[in-house]
C-alpha cells in the first residue's frame, strides 16, 4: 500500500514571515485609522471588508502555508468557501436595505 | 514480487492509495474543519451586519478610550502568536524540539493575553449596562450578537491555548510529530483570520466619535 505524505514542510524563510507580520499590522493600521474618517457605513463596509480579504489571503497564503500546498487543495477549498458566503451576502443584504425602506 | 490484493486496490488515487493533495489525513482533516468552521463565523458576521444595517438605531458603543485601543492591542497581540506560532512550525520542521517548544509558550502566553484584555473588554460594557437582551443605546439585540460573536471566538482561543499546550508537551517529548505541530499552526492562524474580520465589522464598524 502506498503510504500517504505526512511530512511537514516549510518554504518561507523567518524574514518572510516578519515582512508578512508588518503588513498585517500596517493593514490594520489603515483599517483603525479609517474608522475615525466618518465614511458612509456601506462604503466603510465594503473597504473593511476588502481590507479583511487581503489580510485573510496573506495569513492562509503564508502563515497557514497555502501557497506551498498543491493547488488542487486551493481549487478545492477557496471555492467552495467563496460561493457559500457570496451565497448568504446576496441574500441577506438586499433584505435588510429592503427593511430599512420599509421604514416610516 | 506478488503483488497483495490492498495493493492491487490502492494502485490508483481513484481507489484512496495515493493522496490527492499530498498530505496527510491530520492535516486535510484540519482544513475540512476550517472550512467548516470558517462558515459558522460567516453566518455570525454577516447575521450581525444584516442587523446593523436593518437597524437605524443601532448603537455605536465603542469610545476609543479605551475600547478601540484594547482591540487593537487585542489584534496586534493575536498576530504576533500567529507569527511565534509559524517560527514554532518551522523550528518543528527542522526537528528543533526545544526552540519549538519555547514558541509555542510564546504562542500561548499570546493566546492568554488576548483573553485577558477581551474580558476586560467585556466587563467595561457590562458596566455600562450591556446584556444579551437590552443595552441603554438602541436595538437590543446588539449585546446577543456581540457577546455571541466575540465569546464563540474566545472559546476557540482558550481552545487554541489548551490544544497548543498539549502539542507542546508532547512534542517537547517526542510524542508528536513536526505534521502535529504543523496542524495545530493551522488551527491558531485560523483563529487569528476569524479575528481579522471580527475586529473591522464589528469594533470599527460601531465607533463611537
Amino acid at each position: 500500500m502506498s503510504t500517504h505524505t505526512a511530512e511537514s514542510h516549510v518554504e518561507a524563510t523567518a524574514g518572510t514571515f516578519v515582512w508578512i507580520w508588518i503588513w498585517l499590522v500596517g493593514i490594520t493600521s489603515v483599517e483603525v485609522f479609517l474608522a475615525y474618517e466618518h465614511l458612509r457605513p456601506a462604503l466603510m463596509l465594503t473597504i473593511l471588508i476588502g481590507l479583511s480579504v487581503i489580510k485573510a489571503a496573506l495569513i492562509m497564503s503564508y502563515f497557514m502555508h497555502l501557497k506551498f500546498e498543491k493547488l488542487s487543495l486551493v481549487l478545492w477549498l477557496v471555492p467552495a468557501l467563496v460561493f457559500c458566503i457570496s451565497m448568504m451576502l446576496m441574500l441577506f443584504f438586499p433584505d435588510s436595505g429592503r427593511l430599512l425602506n420599509l421604514r416610516p | 514480487m506478488h503483488e497483495t490484493n490492498i495493493e492491487a486496490a490502492t494502485r490508483s488515487a481513484w481507489s484512496g492509495g495515493v493522496s490527492p493533495f499530498a498530505m496527510g489525513s491530520k492535516k486535510l482533516g484540519m482544513w475540512l474543519f476550517i472550512i467548516s468552521d470558517a462558515l459558522t463565523f460567516s453566518v455570525l458576521l454577516v447575521s450581525y451586519n444584516y442587523l446593523r444595517f436593518a437597524n437605524p438605531d443601532w448603537p455605536l458603543p465603542f469610545p476609543f478610550r479605551p475600547a478601540i485601543i484594547f482591540s487593537t492591542a487585542m489584534t496586534v497581540v493575536l498576530l504576533f502568536s500567529s507569527l511565534t506560532m509559524v517560527m514554532g512550525v518551522a523550528a518543528a520542521a527542522r526537528n528543533e524540539r526545544a526552540k519549538t517548544v519555547r514558541w509555542i509558550l510564546a504562542t500561548m502566553a499570546g493566546g492568554a493575553l488576548f483573553i485577558g484584555l477581551h474580558l476586560t473588554e467585556w466587563g467595561h460594557l457590562i458596566e455600562e449596562g450591556v446584556r444579551p437582551f437590552s443595552n441603554p443605546w438602541g436595538a437590543p439585540l446588539f449585546g446577543a450578537v456581540f457577546f455571541g460573536i466575540t465569546g464563540l471566538h474566545m472559546t476557540h482561543v482558550a481552545i487554541g491555548v489548551i490544544y497548543l499546550g498539549i502539542i507542546s508537551i508532547g512534542f517537547g517529548r517526542g510524542k508528536f510529530s513536526p505534521e502535529d505541530v504543523e496542524v495545530s499552526g493551522l488551527y491558531w492562524h485560523f483563529v487569528d483570520l476569524v479575528w481579522m474580520f471580527v475586529f473591522p465589522l464589528v469594533y470599527l464598524m460601531s465607533v463611537k466619535y
